[in-house]
């Protein structure tokens, strides 16, 4: 990486159902590179930091029911994050 | 993805999709349809909104379908489920096997149904004579779906 350059590493992040309104957001777009997110490798990592974004986010994000996806895949929480990603969190699924 | 998955807004017609099952080297056919009840977890429903994250439900039960195929011997496999706004009584959701003896089909379709209630990314938000709220999941769908394994 040349000096001077900040290299992006930028993530997709989705919520569904009462999550996306519990949150009130559907979609985020996450630059792990970020000096917020830098320390974030794995999917608990961002789980925990999207946790500290406020109260909200706190009760929700850390509600251990949640579901987590990576690239449309049901992912545990040590899989680690590369840019690009779709990054999904949602409740238990209800459908049938 | 296969052309035997489809999750759509409209309704579907049973006799048409009993009809492509069909197969002369098949003896058996069992269909599944789910629909919406008048009545659930307490609360007199009035219709629902099924919500669903697009590409992972399809993905999902494609990865349900090639988990029944590996299983048993099946002829079709056909797996249709509505998204969107739905009326009592409307159809949910469509499971349909075909086989040569009736044992894979019963076994393969019911297989399906349970693993897509715990793993397809759908969900279910009801509108009662209370309001609207959001479908708990149920332990029973996990306790079904462990018979498998």
């Amino acid at each position: 990486m040349a000096l001077g350059v900040t290299q992006m590493a930028k993530v997709n992040v989705l919520f569904f159902a009462q999550l996306k309104e519990a949150l009130n957001c559907a979609t985020l777009t996450v630059d792990l590179a970020s000096t917020r997110f830098k320390s974030v490798s794995t999917l608990e990592q961002l789980r925990a930091e999207l946790a500290n974004t406020d109260d909200t986010w706190q009760v929700n994000m850390q509600n251990g029911q949640l579901l987590m996806a990576v690239n449309q895949t049901i992912a545990t929480s040590d899989h680690e994050l590369k840019a690009g990603d779709e990054i999904a969190f949602f409740p238990p699924v209800t459908g049938g | 993805m296969s052309d035997l998955i489809s999750v759509q807004t409209q309704d579907f017609d049973m006799a048409k999709e009993y009809h492509a099952l069909l197969s002369p080297s098949d003896g058996a056919v069992v269909t599944f349809v789910g629909l919406v009840r008048d009545f659930n977890q307490g609360n007199q429903v009035k219709g629902l909104t099924l919500e669903h994250y697009p590409g992972m439900t399809e993905k999902a039960l494609n990865d349900i379908v090639i988990q029944a195929k590996q299983k048993w011997s099946l002829g079709k496999v056909r797996v249709i489920h509505r998204v969107g706004e739905l009326n009592l009584s409307e159809q949910i959701v469509f499971v349909g096997v075909s086989s040569k003896h009736r044992e894979a089909a019963f076994s393969a379709a019911q297989f399906i149904m349970d693993f897509l209630k715990n793993n397809a990314p759908f969900w279910k938000k009801e509108n009662t004579t209370t309001g609207n709220r959001w479908v708990q999941a149920e332990q029973k769908d996990v306790i079904a779906q462990q018979k498998w394994q």
